[in-house]
């Protein structure tokens, strides 16, 4: 693991400056972070610090709430997500999302997984359909247990099973960047320690921002860590100076369970 | 004593009286016994007070209940009776006039016309007299018993709070069973019609029979028809075209209803901002607060004229009294039952599979069509299901708008009549009630009834299955 956070890694999202308005109230301030490629980032911070309103900036998931702006600049590539010309439909196409609760639809195992590509017309074919779901389904590490059973209703399945679906179906469209909101807050023990080791292996092919309330979790599965405290960034960098030695008192509080 | 003041209404105020007052005696009673033990009573003061005043309250209530439903057929038959011995050669039939005229002048409401009927009137009114205070006086007994057996209970240890509790939970109990035994009431009374009528006329001919026209008889010109209805053929009580006329406006009403409807309840939900959606829907739900009266006029005086001219003008032959005129203004009326309906179903579907549909790159529509619908459906369809049976059971806009000589057609620019039209056009009048004709009406409305029943069954069970996949 040590080797992987050692290398220097490239830059895969830049956000700057961005500010974040329910109605009149400021939720997020002047928050500026650069995200490395293939890596895991895990947002943590106390309840209502603006963390998942900041991961939902990265695919204008925010846009789905009225009273919400968003300021500043979140750079991919040369593409600025939160630009006005950016649509944002083809956009989460692009960073796919799980949430905190399983969201399976009500369809079956298959149709769960082959939403994306079907909206986005990324098969051409049945049997290439066919491929990218079990593909999709092996990367989230769900195959083995479904494999006979796709056409079964999904929301028959256990709630990791549930989870790791979401994954499935998030990765079948073909994203660069997956965000996960608390992906495990509503998974017993065992369910969320198979979910972390399937975070570790997907940050092979993908840069993953991970919100959680969970300091071990962070600990865990991440390469970088975000300490954010009532709408502002307080400490970003590598996981093991974060958890070890953090800079910021109000971080170190935060960790050392004297806050939260 | 004047008129104003009845002996009932003076007995009701009494019995209020008396619960009043045993309510500040028991209070008065424990709070005295408390000070005076030094001990904390179980419960507030005022549960004793309630305590008492049931006790002189619910046996008063049930036996001036039971008073009504056996003492006033023992008076009348009594008299009845007296009535028989008076007019010893009078058949039934009059001497139940003669019944009801003697009823009315014991209350004063006409004068006798005879001293014989005065005289029976005088010892009626005497009857009901001594009967009214019988019962002031067991009225009395009973509050009285009441009153003292709660009364001396009263005491700090009893347990009045727990025990008013007991009573309300067989207050709402009872009324459960009262509107379920008032069901039951209604439909036996549909079903023992209904078998009289199936006593004279298979069930094979009603229910399959395709010609309906009970009135045959009395159309003239139809010589050959009368003389058949009146050698009791069955030829004429078939329903299947009464049915299908039904079935036909009711088609014709969805095609109208679930399309707006659901389209609407999708902009609601969906699309409009709460601003608008405020605006929207009460205006949506006023146009199930119209009386269906009114829909009928619309229907009989605008809607039907409308397609019978647009008819002649693109070279059509409309019936002044279309289906298609009853089953679109019916469709209209139903629109607000099935957008309110539908807009609460899609609702009720969890943000969370938005949220996942979007997150996928799903547009709004692609959310809608493939997400949010699909898992509404089982939700809508019970909504539909609902929406036909008071499409089914609608009366007063067919009456007004639709035909009534039973054609089987499916063609909606033709005239077509309904079950409801059916029955209004038998039971209205002057009519015997046990000749076939009526008891026909009790057989159509019994069809009806189980149609309904299991649409409404089945709607429940589709809105159930939906309810249960979100807890």
């Amino acid at each position: 693991m040590d080797t992987v956070v050692d290398m220097a890694k490239a830059i895969k999202i830049q956000a700057k400056d961005v500010n974040v308005f329910y109605g009149e109230k400021q939720a997020l301030n002047n928050v500026s972070i650069d995200i490395e490629d293939r890596s895991v980032t895990a947002f943590i911070g106390p309840s209502g610090c603006g963390k998942s309103t900041f991961l939902r900036c990265f695919n204008r998931m925010n846009d789905v709430i009225p009273s919400c702006r968003v300021e500043g600049s979140i750079m991919m590539g040369d593409v600025d997500v939160n630009s006005l010309q950016t649509d944002p439909v083809l956009l989460r196409a692009r960073i796919g999302m799980v949430f905190q609760k399983p969201n399976p639809f009500p369809k079956t195992i298959f149709e769960n997984v082959a939403y994306g590509p079907r909206i986005h017309g990324l098969a051409q074919s049945k049997t290439e359909l066919d491929d990218m779901v079990e593909d999709s389904l092996k990367k989230a590490g769900l195959w083995g247990e479904v494999a006979d059973r796709l056409a079964d209703q999904a929301t028959g399945l256990s709630g990791g099973q549930q989870q790791r679906l979401c994954i499935a179906r998030a990765i079948a469209v073909g994203p660069d960047v997956l965000l996960m909101d608390e992906p495990c807050s509503a998974l017993d023990p065992i369910a969320t320690s198979v979910i972390e080791e399937l975070i570790s292996e997907l940050q092979q092919r993908f840069t993953i921002l991970i919100v959680t309330h969970s300091m071990q979790q962070a600990a865990r599965v991440s390469q970088k860590t975000a300490y954010f405290h009532l709408g502002t960034l307080v400490e970003y960098g590598d996981t093991k100076d974060v958890f070890t030695l953090p800079k910021n008192e109000q971080t170190e509080a935060y960790i050392s369970g004297k806050i939260g | 004593m004047s008129d104003f003041l009845s002996p009932n209404l003076v007995v009701f105020a009494m019995t209020i009286a008396a619960a009043f007052l045993s309510f500040y005696l028991a209070t008065g009673r424990v709070r005295k016994q408390a000070i005076a033990s030094q001990t904390k009573s179980h419960s507030l003061n005022q549960y004793y007070g309630f305590y008492v005043s049931l006790w002189v309250l619910v046996p008063a209530i049930l036996l001036a209940l039971m008073w009504m439903f056996a003492a006033d057929p023992m008076l009348t038959s009594a008299a009845k009776a007296r009535m028989v011995d008076a007019y010893p050669n009078l058949p039934e039939s009059f001497l139940n006039l003669k019944m009801a005229q003697l009823v009315n002048i014991a209350s004063g409401y006409i004068k006798a016309p005879d001293a014989v009927m005065a005289a029976q009137a005088e010892l009626l009114r005497a009857a009901q007299a001594s009967a009214d205070r019988a019962r002031s006086l067991t009225l009395a007994a009973v509050m009285c018993n009441g009153f003292f057996y709660a009364f001396r209970r009263v005491s700090p240890e009893l347990r009045a709070r727990v025990l008013c509790e007991a009573f309300l939970r067989r207050l709402f109990f009872l009324s459960a069973v009262v509107a379920i035994l008032t069901t039951i009431g209604i439909v036996a009374s549909l079903l023992f019609e209904a078998v009289r009528f199936f006593r004279e006329i298979s069930l094979f001919d009603f229910f399959f029979g395709t010609h309906w026209s009970p009135m045959t008889a009395l159309r003239p010109g139809d010589a050959a028809a009368a003389d058949e209805f009146v050698a009791g053929s069955t030829g004429s009580f078939g329903m299947v075209p009464v049915m299908a006329g039904t079935l036909l406006v009711a088609v014709i009403a969805m095609a109208v209803a679930v399309p707006i409807g659901l389209f609407s309840a999708i902009y609601t939900s969906e699309f409009a901002s709460w601003r608008v959606r405020n605006i929207v829907k009460p205006t949506l739900e006023v146009l199930a607060g119209v009386p269906t009266v009114v829909y009928g006029f619309f229907a009989a005086l605008t809607a039907a004229p409308f397609f019978r001219d647009l008819g002649l003008f693109v070279g059509l032959d409309v019936s002044s009294q279309s289906a298609l005129a009853a089953g679109g203004v019916m469709g209209i009326m139903i629109i607000p039952f099935i957008s309110s309906l539908s807009d609460d179903v899609i609702t009720a579907v969890p943000q969370s599979l938005r949220d996942g549909a979007y997150g996928l790159g799903s547009t709004r529509g692609e959310t809608i069509i493939r997400v949010v619908l699909p898992a509404a459906f089982p939700g809508l369809v019970g909504a539909f299901l609902l929406a036909i049976s008071r499409a089914i059971g609608e009366t007063m806009i067919v009456v007004m708008a639709a035909g009534v000589a039973a054609n089987m057609t499916i063609n909606p620019l033709e005239s077509v009549t309904t079950v409801t039209v059916q029955i209004v056009m038998l039971l209205t009048g002057d009519n015997e009630f046990d000749s076939v004709k009526t008891l026909s009406a009790f057989a159509l409305g019994m069809t009806l009834f189980v149609i309904t029943l299991l649409l409404n069954v089945a709607a429940l069970t589709a809105s159930r299955r939906l309810g249960q996949r979100y807890e």
